[in-house]
């Protein structure tokens, strides 16, 4: 890593879910913690967020669902990243998502799952110890 | 590092590759030197156009609107926004793009947001840089959007051919208009949100500002000489309802009209003159920094220079000429 590194991370909600008090939360955390953190706002598409990824190059990217589309939605990312050649950045899905649904996120290279009451802390740590590049 | 195959891929006009350029030239100014060094002779076809303006005063809802247009022309685009990073943290939150979500999808259009990384003047260290990448990437225009400034952020007037300052009504008196700094780099002035009460005031401030300018320029100094661009040309006012468009059309005649004047006048060779001298004067200046800092942190003279300062034996002044003595480059 160069000594000018930071890491870049990419906030987003993806889909028709308009509750993001949770993750500008964790924007200002990852921020506080020394990260560069781009915002995208709600209601973003799949094709947004990839084309977000493609442009910014973050690091990682955060997706934060509490509208239960996750199993819909975090499946076309993926493909839509693997067709894009994109295969060195960590994407982490939290929010509200049930236990049963994470090994068929899992499936898909999805990490992370980290629901309401996980301490900020515990994200810091796991984006730190995630990274792919 | 070898980036032959990254910058072989950004000719081919491949964002991906451009994105990852991009990464490299803001974490590590070595390998940064080494891009720019094969990509130079690329660079120069991009017209750059700055908005700047108070935080809040829609440079960010300006540029999507102005970006509609100009895809819809067919013109290529190339984003740079630039937010503030935390001095106690070193951590930033860009939220530029929210702002520009309509045009997420559209393939001749590139934004990059950009922390300032504690740099002064409203824009990165690297955004030279980066501009000169969106340039081989092959587009017509790059838009760089400056952090939210106060009235002395005025580093984009030496990127930029073309500086646009947003203002609103309602917000700040005459006295405000004829402060140095923001006001004397702007080529045009655009009064944003017009449908609010105001406009037209805040139109005629600027414009008796104007008047005062004209009527003293006698006060050139060696420095204004320098940028001529600001004295010659006559700034233009225009209102503008970002959120309609209303009035985009004239914005953009005047942004012609001042392409075509740099052109006709030849200002545009002073100016670029001046744009290469000011750039090369910042990588200087940030080598030479870094020498010093070697230099004082290996060097077993500086720890005796720093007792005899505080013995008052030596002044912090005589303290920093033996130093550039050390340096061998007085």
């Amino acid at each position: 890593m160069p000594e000018g590194r930071k890491i870049k991370v990419l906030v987003c909600k993806p889909g028709l879910d308009g509750h993001d008090r949770g993750a500008k939360v964790l924007a200002r955390a990852l921020r506080d913690a020394g990260m560069e953190v781009i915002y995208t706002g709600i209601h973003n598409t799949p094709e947004d967020i990839v084309n977000t990824v493609i442009q910014e190059d973050p690091d990682v990217v955060m997706l934060s669902m509490l509208s239960g589309a996750h199993n819909a939605l975090c499946p076309v990312i993926m493909e839509k990243l693997k067709e894009n050649g994109i295969n060195d950045v960590l994407v982490a899905v939290g929010g509200i998502i049930p236990d049963e649904d994470k090994p068929f996120l899992e499936k898909h290279g999805l990490k992370g799952f980290h629901g309401p009451g996980t301490e900020l802390k515990t994200i810091i740590e796991f984006v730190k110890n995630n990274l792919k590049r | 590092m070898d980036y032959s195959d990254l910058i072989e891929r950004l000719l081919n006009n491949e964002p991906r590759a451009a994105a990852r350029l991009i990464t490299i030239v803001e974490n590590d100014i070595t390998a940064a030197e080494e891009i720019i060094n094969s990509i130079y002779k690329y660079t120069g076809n991009a017209y750059i156009l700055g908005v700047t303006g108070a935080p809040g005063s829609g440079k960010s809802t300006f540029i999507s609107t102005l970006t509609k247009i100009l895809v819809e022309q067919g013109k290529k685009l190339g984003i740079i926004c630039v937010d503030p990073t935390s001095p106690l943290t070193g951590g930033a939150l860009l939220g530029d793009r929210i702002r520009m979500k309509e045009h997420f999808t559209l393939n001749n259009l590139f934004i990059r947001s950009m922390a300032n990384r504690g740099q002064l003047g409203g824009l990165a260290r690297a955004t030279e840089d980066v501009i000169k990448i969106l340039d081989v990437y092959g587009c017509d225009i790059v838009i760089v959007e400056t952090v939210g400034v106060g009235q002395s952020e005025v580093d984009i007037f030496k990127s930029a051919q073309t500086v646009a300052v947003l203002l609103q009504p309602e917000v700040g008196d005459d006295i405000q208009a004829i402060k140095a700094g923001i006001m004397e780099i702007t080529d045009i002035f655009v009064v944003n949100k017009m449908d609010l009460p105001g406009t037209d005031r805040k139109v005629a401030e600027i414009s008796q500002m104007l008047e005062l300018e004209s009527s003293f320029k006698y006060d050139s100094n060696d420095f204004s000489k320098e940028f001529t661009k600001i004295r010659k040309w006559t700034p233009e006012i225009v209102k503008v309802n970002s959120k309609t468009g209303e009035n985009f059309d004239i914005f953009l005649e005047i942004v012609d009209h001042h392409k075509n004047f740099l052109k006709e006048t030849g200002i545009i060779e002073s100016y670029e003159k001046n744009r290469i001298k000011n750039e090369t004067l910042q990588i200087l200046k940030h080598k030479l920094a870094k020498k010093v800092e070697k230099l004082i942190s290996s060097n077993s003279e500086i720890e005796k220079y720093i007792n005899l300062v505080m013995d008052k034996s030596l002044d912090p002044y005589s303290m920093a000429n033996l130093i550039i003595k050390l340096l061998g480059i007085e």
